[in-house]
This record gives structure tokens, sequence and C-alpha cells, in this order.
């Protein structure tokens, strides 16, 4: 177990180093001198290659890229070109209202998901089944955009049974105060993908012998799906969810935008509104990295789930 | 090529074969023929037509090209509703939030801290209707009276009244080559402007679809010939582009395309159509990969290596028909996410560029008219979308189900 995670861990150096080599192409080279762009309207020459120097671009490629890798290890990306506020600190300020809002509504949608997903699949090609179904194609279909904005027009402006956006210091506040019509809207947006997929997940699982084995020993019903026919098809659930994560945490970019909830999501619009270079690759070099070690958590998560499971 | 694909399904089904001599039907025509027996699928495949031909006609033209044409009165309201809303439009235009967000304006490019966005406003009220137009509007058309006169009122009231005066003045040889006389209600409703919203939302399908199918050719484009070259050479050449496509993966899709559009600065159709095909490719890499891994040591490609063939022949002449329905339903998949994430990245603004509408642009703007009480934009943009992506879905599924029968029912609805 030990030597894998070992052997693991050994071979995401070469992923990361690609993720460091792909955001260091992008950021250095196709977007052109980063100096003209912190320089903005400034064309004094003299500014420009003050900035230079200090951004270290007048150095060779490979002392940049040096400079990039110890930014990344020691976590000192500087300070934010816009604001002047320290990278590491943005980053620590704006996780916790992005996992207010995403760590109440990964669980509260997984859960009715996963109880939808079974009940769908127990009377499975019933008018039910394919009524839910038919709701969640269409429910795909709208862009996640228009929900936000009816939502926040009906329920909150309109409605007034929310406040339209805002965040304060208190954390039960935001919980239950701000967060909930974000979170309402999360579980209105992921709950349809997530059901289409599960199901398919349950329906592979119900028809297998165990399922009719049980039946023929007298098993309730309900002990079939909750225990027996669960505890298969949660496999592949722990694995996508855990799979969505890191991009759950910016998948709720539109969300904190819309609602100002200082999170990483909107940290990212706004660096990108302000082309405030070091901010996106801080966090793009550290989803990367967080998206690397989930995928080797999923991996174990998924050994403890099936004991049969070998990890090679 | 085809036969031996043809030959395979001829074995997969056991269809009983009386009549030995007719020439047994190819993958494509039986996929057809399952496809045409699927109601719902033919259904969605004749909606998604139907826009693929009016983006057709829209792009060379031929309809909706006078989009841009200020029509109807600010917020024209939907004929069905009748000309009554109209009061609310100018009564509702100084209730405009503070936080408003800029409208993606057609020509002018107006953003949140514009302060002359008002004078600039009034003087395209004032420049296409004309001084004339709007006492002519208020004898012959009742319904447009009430933001005329509440209009001069606030004119009445506005410090900047003689500098506008001045400045109509100066424009007033231009009122005169437009002598577009506004109408008070418009089909489906007008936008900020007088814009009719129909042609609008035309135009904007234009730029949606457009993008979507590009963008999904482009990343179908890579992603089989990174796959291809990967499945087929092994070797280093396949860990290279694991590698690669594990670093790609390992980013998530927002964020990498938020960087790349951090990046390029110029906005254009072209430069969101390279962000969402550069970055896209992944998915279809993987399954393509596989693919080739499975089918490079088959008796076909042995044949053809037999007989002479290149690398490059055997990969795309020999290989490639007979996994191109992979190919094809990968292809539809991506059409319809590369649809919602234009939709998303011309909200936000780092999209197509302001003068060009596209459905995110549009509930860009509708988001501050819907505090106005102006839906129509919104319900527009929305249903035009919903219809398109739901279609779209279905046909992928159908065509699904049609090339790889022995999925069908697997992926839900």
């Amino acid at each position: 177990m030990s030597g894998y995670i070992v052997r693991r861990i050994w071979q995401m150096i070469p992923t990361m180093l690609g993720v460091v080599l792909l955001v260091f192409i992008l950021f250095n080279w196709v977007g052109g001198d980063p100096a003209y762009v912190l320089a903005g309207k400034i064309s004094n020459q003299e500014q420009i290659d003050n900035i230079r120097r200090q951004l270290g671009v007048d150095q060779p490629y490979w002392v940049q890229l040096g400079i990039f890798l110890k930014q990344i290890v020691t976590a000192d990306f500087g300070a934010s070109w816009s604001t002047n506020e320290r990278v590491s600190h943005i980053l620590l300020t704006r996780l916790g209202p992005s996992l207010t809002v995403l760590v109440p509504l990964t669980i509260l949608s997984t859960l009715i998901a996963i109880g939808l997903a079974l009940a769908v699949a127990y009377v499975r090609g019933s008018l039910t089944d394919r009524m839910v179904m038919i709701v969640c194609t269409v429910g795909l279909s709208v862009s996640i955009l228009v929900y936000i904005i009816v939502f926040q027009y009906v329920f909150a402006y309109k409605l007034g049974w929310f406040p339209v956006q805002g965040w304060g210091d208190a954390f039960f506040q935001n919980l239950f105060v701000y967060a909930s019509l974000p979170i309402l809207i999360g579980l209105v947006v992921s709950i349809a993908p997530d059901l289409r997929l599960y199901r398919t997940f349950v329906l592979d699982e119900i028809n297998q012998d165990y399922v009719r084995t049980a039946r023929a020993k007298g098993v309730a019903e309900n002990r079939i799906m909750w225990i027996h026919v669960l505890r298969n098809a949660s496999i592949p659930i722990i694995t996508n969810l855990m799979a969505g994560l890191p991009a759950l945490l910016l998948g709720q970019f539109l969300i904190e935008r819309f609602f100002s909830i200082p999170g990483i999501g909107r940290e990212v619009i706004l660096a990108v509104e302000r082309s405030d270079f070091p901010v996106i690759k801080a966090i793009t070099v550290y989803v990367a990295v967080a998206t690397i070690l989930t995928n080797l958590l999923a991996d174990l998560t998924y050994k403890a789930v099936d004991p049969r499971v070998q990890l090679k | 090529m085809a036969t031996h694909a043809a030959a395979l399904q001829e074995r997969r089904a056991p269809v009983a074969r009386e009549i030995p001599h007719t020439v047994s039907p190819g993958l494509w025509t039986l996929a057809w023929r399952r496809l045409r027996s699927d109601r719902v699928g033919m259904v969605s495949l004749v909606i998604v037509a139907l826009f693929i031909v009016m983006m057709i006609l829209s792009g060379a033209g031929l309809i909706a090209s006078d989009w841009n044409r200020e029509v109807g009165v600010n917020y024209a309201p939907p004929s069905f509703l009748g000309g009554e809303t109209a009061a609310g439009a100018s009564a509702a235009r100084s209730g405009l939030p503070a936080t408003e967000t800029a409208p993606q304006g057609a020509e002018y490019k107006s953003n949140v801290a514009d302060p002359i966005g008002d004078v600039i406003e009034k003087l395209k009220a004032g420049e296409a209707g004309g001084k004339g137009a709007k006492t002519d509007r208020g004898e012959s058309q009742p319904a447009a009276a009430p933001p005329a006169t509440s209009e001069s009122s606030e004119e009445s009231v506005d410090p900047l009244a003689s500098v506008m005066a001045d400045i109509r003045a100066g424009k007033g040889v231009e009122a005169e080559v437009k002598p577009i006389e506004r109408k008070a209600t418009l089909p489906f409703g007008g936008d900020k402007w007088g814009r009719d919203v129909v042609k609008k939302t035309i135009k904007g399908s234009e730029t949606s679809i457009f993008v979507g199918l590009a963008s999904a050719a482009l990343a179908t484009f890579l992603g089989t010939l990174f796959g291809a070259v990967a499945g087929y050479f092994g070797k280093w050449v396949d860990d290279v582009f694991n590698w690669f496509y594990s670093v790609f993966s390992s980013v998530p899709y927002l964020l990498l395309i938020l960087a790349v559009a951090a990046v390029l600065q110029q906005k254009g159709v072209i430069t969101v159509i390279l962000i969402l095909g550069l970055t896209g490719w992944t998915g279809v890499f993987r399954l393509l990969r596989a693919e080739y891994l499975k089918h490079k040591g088959r008796e076909y490609v042995q044949a053809a290596d037999a007989v002479g063939a290149s690398n490059a022949r055997r990969m795309f002449l020999h290989i490639f028909p007979n996994v191109s329905h992979v190919v094809l339903v990968q292809l539809s998949i991506l059409v319809v996410g590369f649809i919602k994430a234009e939709v998303i990245l011309s909200f936000l603004g780092f999209g197509v560029p302001v003068d060009v509408v596209s459905w995110g642009s549009m509930l860009n703007e509708a988001q501050n008219e819907l505090i106005l009480g102006k839906w129509w934009q919104l319900v527009a943009a929305t249903v035009a979308m919903a219809v398109l992506v739901t279609a779209f879905s279905l046909f992928t599924d159908a065509l699904r189900d049609a090339l790889d029968p022995k999925l069908k029912g697997r992926a839900g609805a």
C-alpha cells in the first residue's frame, strides 16, 4: 500500500513539471512580454525596462523558469499586479468562502442525486423514469447563467427570501443567509447531470446476479437497493465525485461572481479581467496539483470501498 | 475499407439471411436505418438541421443582416403584450441599478465606469429617431406617447441638456439620412436600443452555433490526430502524448480556458474557437488512442501492411473509417459542450468581441434588463439555446445508439 502511494507520487512528478511548463509557456511566451501587460498604458521605455528587471523577464528563459519553480515551491508568487495583495494571502482568504458554499453543496447534491438515482432506476422504464430523464435533459440544456439570473431575480430581488448578494464575517451567517441561495442554484444545476450518470451506474448493478440472489433469499427491497446495490454502484460514483472536486471549486465561479462571494472562482474571473497574471498562475498551478492529488485519493478510496480492487 | 466493418456488423446481427445474393448494407446504411426508426432522434435531427440552415443563411447575410438597425423604441415590448408596458421603459431607465455591468453595446464600447454612457444613450435615441420623428410618433402611435413625453421632461432637468442640443445639432445631418420610423412594439420585443430581438437571436445563434461547430471540429481533429499517432506508433510516441494528455487534463477545463483567455489579449470569434479547440481535445484523444491500439494489430491492418501501405495510409485510410463512428459521436458531444462554454465566456466578456452578438452577450444584457422587467431578450436567448442544445443532446444519444447498438439504453434518456 505505502509502496503504491510512493510510486504514484513519483509518477506525478513529470505531470506536475508539465503543468508548470504549460503555465510558463502560456504566460511568458504565448501572451507576449508580461512587462507590457503589467505596464498597461505606460509606454515609457525606461519604466518598461524597470518592470522587466523586476519580473526577471530580461533573463534567459531557463532562469525565468527557475524563478517560477521557486515561486511554486515556496508558495511565494509575490504581490498581485492590481491590488498589491500577497498572492498567498489572496489564496488563503478566498478558500474559506468557496468551501462554505462548496462543501454543503457537494454533500447535499450527492445525497439527493444518489437517492433519486436509486428511486428512478428502481422504476426504470416507467413513466416516472422517463419524465425525470426528460426533465434532466431539458434542464441541462438551459445555461447555468439563466438559472442564476432568474433565481436571483425571483427569489432574492422580487420575493426577498434571500439577500440579493453579499458576504459577511460570521460563519453561520454566511452559511445560512448568504450561501443558501447559491447552494440552492448549485443543487438545481448539479443534480441533473449527476442523476443521469448515477442512474446508469445503478442500472448496471440492478440486473446483476447478486441482486436476484438477495431477492430469492427474501431480503427486503429497501435493503437490496440501499445496501447491496448502492455499495456496488458507489465505486463509479466515488470516482466521478472525486474527479470532479477540483473543478467544482472553480465551477462555482459564476455563482460566486453573481452573489459577490469572495471565493477562488470570483478571484479567477477578476484576475482574468485585470490580466493579473501572478494570481492566475498561482491558482492554475495549485488547482492542478490538487487535481493530481485527488486522483490518487480517488484511487485509494476506490480500494477502501471495493476490496476486490488491486492497486498496481 | 468499410466492407470489413460491414462484415463485422453482419456477424453481430444474427438476422436470418434468406436471399444470399443481395448486397449487404454497410455500417452507415445500417446506422442510418436505425436512426430513421428512432422518432426522437429524427425530430431532433430536423431541429438541429433547421438551426444550421438558419446559421448558414444568417452567415450569408440572407436573413437578419439588418439586426443592428434600431427599428423600435428602446425596450420595445413584444407585440402580443400590446404597448402598455412601453410606459415603463423610460421610468425604469432612471432606476438602473448602480452596480450595472456594462451592456455589451453594439457600436459603443461602453464599460462599467463609462461616465458618458447615459449621454451616448440619449444621443442615440435622438439621433435615430430625430426630433421630428418624436412628435410624429406621438400622433400616429399613441402607445409610444408616454416615453416620449417623459423623455423630454427628463431633458428639462438634465444639466447637460444644452450640450445635448449642440451635439444633436451637429448630428443633424446624420438624423436626416436615417429616416427610420421607430415602432412602439416589435414581434418579440426590442433591446435597449430598440433592435429586434428575433433578428438579434438569429444573429446570436449564428455566432454561438458557428463557434460550437468550428471549435468542436478543431478539438476533434487534434484529438483524433494525437490519438491516432499515439495509439498507432505506441512506445515513446505514446508516452509523450500520454504525458501531454495528463498535463492538459490535470488543469480543470474551465480554468484552462480562462487562463488562455487571459493570455490572448485580442478578442475575436477566431480566438474563442482557438481557446476551446486547443483545450478540449483530451476526451477524444483518450478514446481514439484506445481504438487505434485495438485496431492496429487486426488482420486487415496487417494485410494493408503486407501490400505495402504506408503508415499514414494505414492510419487514416484503413483504420480511420473503422473508428469514425467514435469520432462522430465525440464531435457531437463536444458541440453541445462548446456552445455552453462559449455562452459563458461571452457572458463574462472573455468571448466574442462586443460588436458580435452571441447568446452569451444577449444574456449579459438581459441580466440587467430583467431587473427593469424586460424579460423578452432573456427568454429569446434562453429558448433558442435550450431548444438547440436539447435537440443536439438527444440527437447525439440517437446517433450513438444507431452507430453502436450495443450501448443502447445505457446513457439515460
